[in-house]
């Protein structure tokens, strides 16, 4: 068996079926240890970056390695990584246990009854030992789903959506259980989902994947609050995303004209340089203030904007501002008893601060990584 | 139901018009019912008709359609025609070989055809049809052509029957087979080669497995085609006889009572096989 620790790394790979390219000349390392999630759309070549890692499916080009052992021509059951499959894909003719013992066996583990028997424990299964898969039910299926790979105490483990075909109560449920399961044994979890709540609240690092390709790799706060295209600026949470056009440099802010009005954005959270650009705002980072109420020293002001909707959701007040230019924003404000609330019709300046905005590639679709109501779940 | 019925229908004469009604409704309700005993009633009276006559005592030395006398003789003297159990030793050896050979080459083109994607894939899937397709009497009398010509008329029968009926046996192998591996999820041998199996013991363990029911299924569907096969046999079996040749011409002579003896214990053995199949179903369900 191969080394059976160090990072995973993808190094120039791509896969091609046919003329179609899957996966596009990725790179891609997984620090050891850490809970990495791979995230993005339907579609974008997630499945099959994972079974490239598991060996289940060959690279057309590149190497994958795991520390510095190079894995890619080597058949699966050589690899020090374990999946648990989309679909679960638990074997009908063996009981539970028999499942889970599955790898142990094949490995010649002397105490692969103890073994299975914790491990089970470990998942609260116990007492389902002798069932078949079909008896028991999809969240159970899940957990012998996760018990088989796990029990295996393999260098990396490769989750592909394994809460997908749980109801919304459970998956809350199993992925605070993964969670601790994954820092109680410290093994590397790379956790496939097109579920960016899921992504956010687990992982370490994420990997934002679209047709193929890595649209940027971070910590949940730094995809967030940073994103470098429109695409993660919409698939992680949503954006406000206004056409503003580069004038100059102050400081450490780069001078933007968004529809007449002069603004500023930190030159770290901006991806243009000069010229045309995204100027992107998180909904909840805006407030929206009577016109001439207050004065905004330090801060960036949009005047103009005139209430188009409210919708009152318990924490938080939802507005839609309409824009002199044409344009509806979106302003969250919680309702913590600060703020006036506003009617329908009433006119606004939309404040932030210059560290909550960035600046994005113009080129790029605005309406890239929404969420269309198929998606949504 | 039934009594509750019967007793509303026994009511009086003022319940009449009532009673009559649901005596219709009783027996609209059970219409599917009666409908499916006629049916098994029509399937069975033949077999009936066997086993009866499997313990008739003819008056002459040919079996009659009338029921004489009952005897126990038939029952105790299957050897007793001329040729009879050498008919059935021969059956049943050319069936067991030519299911074995051809549930495994079946079951090999199976897994070749469903698991493997080669040149000429595509036309393999279509021309094992072919056997299938062909009329009986046809392929018998190109098997025999070919056998002479290739000089095997000197051994006509064991061996050229088992090449016979392997050849239109393996068909219906490979179809069957194909059926139960084309529903099964290749993800489940993924998964076991993930979890440390090499491709043997994947195949041992995982695939294997669960092909089982198919490749039984096969087998039982081979053998019954194989045994009862009377076309193909007649053109291939040169001097041996086998069973349903023996039956054919004993029709044209005597027909010896004890053939529905022999014809009792098919069907009870058949008989044991489903019902145990079932037996053994029900146990496994009630187990899980
Ligand atoms: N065996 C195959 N042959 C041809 N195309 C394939 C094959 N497997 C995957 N693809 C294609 O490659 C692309 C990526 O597929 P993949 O399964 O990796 O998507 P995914 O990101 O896992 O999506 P999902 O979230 O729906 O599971 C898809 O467009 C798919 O149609
Ligand atoms: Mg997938």
């Amino acid at each position: 068996m191969a080394e059976t620790s160090g990072d995973l790394r993808f190094e120039g790979i791509t896969k091609k079926f046919g003329d179609f390219v899957a996966v596009d000349d990725l790179d891609l390392t997984v620090p050891q240890g850490s809970f990495f999630a791979l995230l993005g759309p339907s579609g974008c070549g997630k499945t099959t970056s994972l079974r490239m890692a598991a060996g289940l499916e060959e690279p057309t080009a590149g190497r994958v390695l795991i520390g510095e052992t190079d894995i890619t021509g080597l058949r699966p059951y050589k690899r020090p990584v374990n999946t648990v499959f989309q679909s679960y894909a638990l074997f009908p003719h063996l009981t539970i246990f028999d499942n889970v013992a599955f790898g142990l066996r094949r490995r010649g583990v002397q105490d692969f009854k103890k073994k299975t028997q914790d491990m089970l424990e470990l998942v609260q299964l116990d007492g389902y030992a002798a069932r078949k898969p079909t008896q028991l039910s999809g969240g159970q299926q899940q957990r012998v789903a996760l018990a088989r790979a796990l029990v295996n105490e393999p260098g990396v483990l490769l989750l592909d959506e394994p809460l997908g075909a749980l109801d919304l109560k459970l998956r809350r449920q199993m992925q605070i259980e993964l969670k601790r399961i994954q820092t109680d044994v410290g093994i590397t979890f790379v956790h496939v989902t097109h579920d960016q709540e899921e992504a956010m609240t687990m992982a370490d690092t994420i990997a934002v994947m679209n047709h193929g390709v890595i649209e940027q790799m971070g910590t949940p706060a730094e995809l967030y609050e940073n994103p470098r295209t429109t695409f993660v600026a919409n698939f992680l949470g949503q954006s406000n995303l206004i056409m503003a056009t580069v004038t100059g440099r102050s400081g450490d802010s780069l001078v933007v004209d968004c529809e007449g009005q002069t603004i500023e954005v930190e030159a770290s959270r901006s991806h243009v340089e000069s010229g045309r650009a995204w100027l992107g705002v998180r909904p909840e980072k805006l407030t929206a203030v009577p016109t001439g109420r207050e004065d905004h020293a330090g801060a960036n002001v949009l005047t103009g904007g005139k209430v188009s909707d409210v919708s009152f959701v318990g924490v938080s007040t939802q507005y839609l501002v309409a824009m002199p230019w044409g344009e509806e924003l979106m302003v969250f404000q919680q309702n913590t008893g600060q703020h006036t609330p506003l009617g329908h019709g009433d006119t606004v300046d939309l404040v932030w601060s210059p560290g909550h905005a960035f600046l994005l590639d113009a080129k790029q679709d605005a309406h890239a990584g929404m969420m269309t109501p198929e998606d949504d779940e | 139901m039934a009594t509750s019925t019967a007793e509303r229908s026994t009511a009086g004469p003022g319940t009449r018009p009532h009673a009559r009604r649901s005596v219709g409704r009783w027996f609209a309700n059970r219409l599917v019912l009666f409908i499916g005993i006629l049916v098994l009633v029509y399937t069975f009276v033949p077999i009936g008709y066997i086993i009866a006559l499997s313990f008739n005592q003819p008056t002459g030395r040919s079996a009659t359609a009338e029921f004489d006398a009952f005897t126990w003789h038939n029952w105790a003297s299957i050897c007793e025609p001329d040729g009879l159990c050498d008919s059935l030793k021969l059956s049943l050896g050319v069936s067991i070989t030519a299911t074995i050979l051809a549930t495994l080459l079946g079951t090999l083109m199976a897994f070749a055809l469903v698991r493997h994607s080669f040149r000429g894939r595509g036309a393999s899937n279509l021309v094992i049809f072919l056997p299938m397709a062909t009329p009986e009497v046809v392929m018998g009398a190109s098997l025999l052509a070919m056998f002479v010509s290739l000089g095997f008329d000197s051994i006509l029968g064991f061996i050229t029957l088992v090449i016979a009926h392997t050849l239109f046996c393996l068909s219906f192998v490979v179809v069957t087979v194909k059926a139960r591996l084309t529903g099964m999820d290749s993800r489940l041998e993924q998964a076991a080669m993930d979890l440390y199996a090499n491709e043997w013991q994947t195949f041992r363990l995982v695939t294997l497995p669960l092909a089982m029911p198919g490749i039984v299924a096969a087998a039982l569907l081979a053998f019954s085609l194989s045994f009862d096969d009377f076309i193909v046999s007649n053109f291939t079996a040169g001097q041996s006889v086998t069973f349903p040749l023996y039956i054919y011409g004993s029709k044209l002579k005597d027909f010896p009572p004890q053939l529905f003896a022999v014809g009792t214990i098919m069907f009870l053995v058949s008989f044991v096989f489903v019902i145990g199949g079932e037996l053994w179903r029900m146990r496994r369900r009630a187990r899980a």
